[in-house]
């Protein structure tokens, strides 16, 4: 898989690693009908860690789960690398994520009853390849499990969890890696260790990461966030920090009062 | 709280659906056995009534004494036959007492008919083959027997048959029909077809009527009687006639009973026998029901797990302890009682088709209205509700164990897994004392009623200690399978096995339910196939023989078969073979008595000592063994004592020289002598069977004309040795066929059991499985390592109960030793391996619908499922 090499030496890291086009995803019909995507253009960049952010409504999530292949689109398109996720069945989609995308959850990212290293790997097992013992170091090593990787999930503390649930994301070394709140259930100190993380897997390994959060601190860590709102891009922000972050929001939050 | 209760049954009507199907079919084999029970008790009691109709008092012989042994054709008379103290001259005064309006003295027999085919009728079962004498009134007709077609049989040439029968046989008016009562066939002319509701004859039985004298002449002495029903005149009083007529009677041999007396005391019998069906069918359900208990206790506990949460925040606003247990028990009766009316409805329909189930296994038993008394569906609603509920008293009391401040907890946990030292420890001790006990029961001999006790408390502990060991027994089993399923599966196998691993004692109820009813079929299996081997080790080791002929009675074959059969072409040689009782100083031992040369070509005998050709008049060859065990040597001279014992008669001294000495073997008992000196001492004066060796080539249907030469009676039976051992066989077959029916059940219950366990632990995991997807499971991984999981659980109960009930059949194999000598364990592979394999069908079977639903999980509503 050649993009992993180009992805690890971040060579082509100006280029694009997903992009959505219209993307428009509508829930219901009729009186139910509810447009939770407004045709959203949007790239993310290869090698970069991005954030979305948004109240919650916004569409956040469902731009996530629809770049990620774990829901279907209405209209437009979203693609990951070169592959056009419009039209893929189930299987396909089933085989994309496989292959193409790491995944970290808010909560229950872990299988509790295999220990952290087989969690890890899971991924690399399904597909029935054998991980790279390298890169398998490294990214243990990055998140500071060695040691702990023949503990099961229920003997971790929830930080601890959640970087084995970031080295799962990066065991494949994937095209792109979505983060779903991934602190939402953590205390600021781990939740600051997780994000620390996710960043240096961008910075030092030159992964892409996608993350939404709703918490201007975790955004923060991005090199870029993405502002939704109805289900609309508003706005995005170049280098962060909590408090610029905080100030767009309560931008958004008084632009949504008057209107 | 009752309240709670409802809407806790309401809202997991989807989850409770297999435990209530469980305790359905648990409660449905309960009612559907004590509803057939009374309704069969009440079709033999109206079968009953309707025989006593109009008998005031009934006078019959009584069989101890009946047997007159000074009449000296007695002794070579046909089985059955004797003579009895009453005669037509007691029937007489009888008739002539006051009160009494008529008497009717029947003669009773048996009697199979050949069809019109030469095919015997219905003779497998000849004891249901009834004959009596056509007894004409003043109109010239028996009101007992009404005429469909011609008339009475009047003569001794002349026979009625009852509608059925005669269709059976394919016999019209004016034909002759070959029957035969206990030996010989005979031939009389069809004179009449007349119509019966003897319940034998509507279960299959035929019935064939005589003349009275000829009956008496088939069946007992001239003039004699079994019974003389007596009817009364109108106003007199039963048991004081019944008074008056005893003290007619001879002071032994006969019996003056009230008609009322009779009937309650054949109703007694009644309850005594249908009592004894009920019980055998309980034990079933019982086990049934048992089997259901695990998936009860399991489905509890998994909701109560569930709803830990909700259960503290009950708690946190007040509710008691006792609140929590009994909203759980209420719910448990809940779901009891709706499961138990439907098994109640579905009873009944068992109930109606156990009559006819029943009957074509052999049993006679009698049509009859469905009876319902209201003890049945009482009796059927109780245990539905109380094995609900009992099986819903541990899950509950850790329900009620819950601490209010877990309403708090932001994370959902899992109850801490509990030790399970103590339930090692005491798995052990169980298991252990189960298996002393087996190797004990191992070592005795006979089926007394102490040594069953023994084997059966020894089974009980055994199967109740695995069960209590399965948990701790699961890891290593379940792991090793693993290997192959994740070998052969990769990532699905790997999870299926973690999964089935989870949750030890789950799994372990789970498989104990299937592994309760696999040990059973497995050890009753063994059992089964053990006993068929011995048995056809005793009827054809070390025969040569091509047939054996013998009656399909207890009569034996006339001094003059042998040579008949020697007669027919194509037959080398025909031995005829009969027993006595040998007492050599004490040592008693079985002679067979028997034509030494036509022997020779009909069994092998290795002799140590001596030589076939040496038995002669005075001179008999004996077993090593028994040689041994008497201490007899080659040219030994005994005094023995023949006959005898066995019939009660006293035993005749003989002077014996032993001639010869021959390994022991099924094919002669314990010694051979020539058939003169073994004769006059045996129980019937008559040959058990004869042997037939046919000329080489010739074997092929010599049967028919070996048939022909005796006359053909359709109760001749003619076998080969495949035949014998097929016959033997069938009788085995067919019980472990209604065993197979009877912990079918169990079966099926435990098969819900494992689907019910898979269904829960797809909900449980329904994150965990969303999680799979997300990261690149597909579908079909997902069902694969539900099936997996399926298969896994499964194998591990069958792999327990297959082991459980080989090590159980056998210990108690030895049981049988005193009644089978040959029996000893023989494991039969091929079904053995098909259990496996029905338990690997199982598994995929139950996953069927768990797996579905699984991998048609919303993915995305999965992993955000709290």
């Amino acid at each position: 898989m050649p993009q992993h090499a180009t992805a690890a030496t971040g060579l082509r890291a100006p280029s694009v690693a997903a992009r959505a086009t219209g993307l428009t995803k509508v829930y219901g019909e009729d009186e139910t009908r509810v447009v939770a995507l407004d045709s959203v253009t949007v790239e993310f960049g290869r090698g970069r860690f991005t954030a979305i952010m948004g109240p919650s409504g916004s569409g956040k999530s469902t731009l996530m789960h629809c770049m990620a292949g774990l829901d279907t689109i209405s209209a437009g398109s979203a693609r990951i690398g070169d592959t056009e996720l419009s039209g893929l069945k189930d299987r396909q989609l089933t085989r994309l994520r496989r292959e193409k995308i790491g995944f970290v959850f808010q909560s229950f990212n872990l299988l509790p009853t295999l220990d952290a290293l087989e969690n890890i790997t899971l991924p690399l097992d399904i597909v029935g390849r054998k991980p790279d013992q390298e890169w398998l170091e490294l990214i243990v090593g990055t998140v500071g499990l060695t040691g702990r990787l023949r503990h099961r999930p229920s003997q971790l503390s929830g930080g601890q969890q959640q970087r084995v649930a970031v080295a799962r994301a990066l065991a494949g070394r994937p095209e792109i890696i979505f983060a779903d709140e991934p602190t939402g259930n953590l205390d600021s100190r781990s939740g600051a260790e997780v994000l620390g993380f996710l960043r240096d897997s961008v910075r030092e390994l030159g992964q892409t990461v996608v993350m939404v959060t709703h918490d201007p601190v975790a955004a923060s860590y991005a090199d870029r966030v993405v502002f939704l709102a109805d289900g609309r891009v508003t706005d995005e922000l170049s280098a962060p920090t909590p408090e610029t972050v905080l100030d767009r929001m309560r931008l958004f939050d008084a632009k949504g009062r008057t209107s | 709280m009752l309240r709670t209760a409802l809407r806790n049954v309401l809202a997991h009507k989807a989850r409770l659906i297999m435990t209530a199907l469980a305790v359905l079919l648990g409660v449905a084999f309960v009612s559907g056995t004590l509803v057939f029970a009374d309704t069969t008790a009440n079709a033999f009691r109206n079968a009953s009534a309707q025989s006593l109709k109009g008998v005031a008092v009934s006078v019959r012989a009584e069989d101890a004494t009946a047997t007159d042994t000074a009449a000296p054709d007695t002794a070579t008379g046909p089985e059955g036959t004797s003579a009895t103290a009453l005669d037509a001259a007691l029937a007489r005064k009888i008739r002539a007492l006051p009160g009494v309006a008529s008497v009717r003295p029947t003669v009773h027999g048996w009697a199979t008919l050949a069809g019109k085919d030469g095919r015997p009728v219905n003779a497998d079962t000849n004891g249901q083959n009834l004959a009596t004498n056509y007894q004409p009134g003043k109109d010239g007709r028996d009101s007992h027997y009404p005429i469909k077609e011609g008339r009475g049989p009047a003569a001794a040439g002349e026979l009625a048959l009852d509608a059925g029968s005669a269709a059976k046989a394919g016999y019209r008016i004016g034909d002759m029909v070959r029957f035969a009562t206990d030996g010989p066939a005979l031939t009389k002319k069809l004179v009449g077809i007349v119509t019966t509701d003897d319940p034998q004859v509507t279960a299959g039985g035929t019935l064939t009527l005589f003349d009275t004298g000829t009956a008496q002449k088939l069946f007992h002495h001239s003039g004699q009687f079994d019974e003389i029903a007596v009817a009364a005149r109108p106003g007199a009083d039963e048991y004081a006639l019944a008074d008056q007529v005893q003290a007619l009677l001879p002071k032994e041999g006969a019996r003056a009973t009230s008609g009322a007396e009779l009937a309650a005391e054949q109703s007694a019998q009644i309850a005594k026998n249908t009592g004894y069906l009920t019980k055998t069918l309980l034990v079933f359900a019982g086990i049934a029901l048992f089997v259901g208990v695990f998936l009860i206790a399991n489905t509890f506990t998994m909701l109560i797990a569930q709803r830990s949460r909700e259960i503290a925040l009950l708690r946190a606003v007040g509710a008691s302890r006792r609140q929590v247990l009994r909203s759980v028990l209420i719910e448990a009766g809940l779901l009891g009682l709706v499961a138990s009316l439907g098994g109640f409805a579905l009873g009944l329909g068992i109930a109606t088709a156990m009559r006819p189930l029943l009957n074509s296994t052999g049993a006679r038993l009698p049509d009859g209205p469905l009876v319902v008394t209201p003890a049945a569906p009482l009796a059927s609603l109780a245990v539905g509700v109380v094995i609900t509920v009992l099986a819903a008293w541990l899950p509950s009391r850790r329900a009620a164990k819950i601490a209010p401040v877990a309403a708090l907890s932001s994370v959902d946990q899992a109850p801490p897994a509990r030790a399970l030292k103590v339930r090692n420890v005491l798995g052990t001790l169980l298991t252990g004392a189960g298996v002393l006990v087996m190797l004990y029961v191992s070592m005795l001999k006979g089926t007394n009623e102490s040594n069953l006790m023994a084997a059966m408390l020894g089974g009980v502990l055994t199967l109740g200690g695995v069960i209590v060991l399965a948990p701790l027994l699961s890891r290593p089993l379940i792991a090793l399978a693993g290997k192959v399923t994740t070998r052969f599966f990769g990532v699905s196998g790997k999870l299926a096995k973690e999964n089935a691993l989870r949750n030890p004692r789950r799994t372990a109820a789970t498989a104990s339910a299937l592994m309760i009813g696999l040990a059973l079929i497995t050890g009753l299996t063994v059992g089964a196939h053990s006993a068929q081997d011995a048995m056809a080790k005793e009827a054809t080791q070390g025969l040569t023989a091509d047939y054996k002929v013998n009656y399909n009675t207890v009569r034996g074959l006339d001094a003059d078969a042998a040579d008949k059969i020697a007669q027919v072409p194509g037959v080398a040689a025909a031995a005829p073979v009969t027993t006595a009782q040998l007492d050599a100083h004490g040592e008693y031992a079985v002679i067979t008595g028997t034509d030494p040369n036509a022997f020779g070509k009909v069994a092998q005998l290795d002799f140590r000592a001596g030589s076939l050709h040496d038995i002669g008049p005075g001179r008999i060859a004996v077993s090593d063994e028994f040689a041994e065990r008497a201490g007899l040597q080659l040219g030994a001279t005994l005094d023995a004592g023949m006959g005898g014992a066995m019939d009660g008669g006293k035993a005749v001294k003989r002077k014996l020289t032993v001639v010869g000495i021959y390994a022991k073997t099924r094919a002669v008992d314990d010694a051979l002598g020539t058939r003169a000196d073994v004769l006059p001492y045996s129980v019937a004066k008559q040959f058990d069977n004869l042997l037939v060796k046919a000329e080489p080539g010739k074997a092929a249907g010599l049967e028919r004309k070996i048939r022909a030469a005796l006359g053909d009676s359709p109760l001749l039976k003619v076998r080969t040795q495949e035949q014998l051992v097929k016959d033997n066989n069938e009788k085995v077959t067919t019980v472990l066929s209604m065993m197979y029916g009877l912990l079918g059940m169990a079966v099926v219950i435990a098969i819900l059991g494992v689907v019910n366990t898979l269904a829960m632990s797809v909900f449980e995991r329904t994150r965990e499985i969303g999680m799979l997807r997300a990261i690149g499971l597909d579908r079909s991984g997902i069902r694969q390592m539900v099936r997996l999981e399926s298969v896994v659980i499964s194998l591990f109960g069958a792999v327990l109960g297959i082991g459980t009930g080989i090590f159980l059949a056998w210990a108690a194999g030895g049981l049988t030793a005193t009644s089978m000598h040959e029996y000893e364990t023989v494991l039969p592979w091929d079904r053995l391996g098909s259990f496996l394999g029905l338990a690997l069908m199982i598994g995929v079977l139950a996953a069927i619908w768990p797996a579905r639903r699984a991998a048609r999980l919303n993915m995305l509503r999965s992993i955000q499922a709290s």
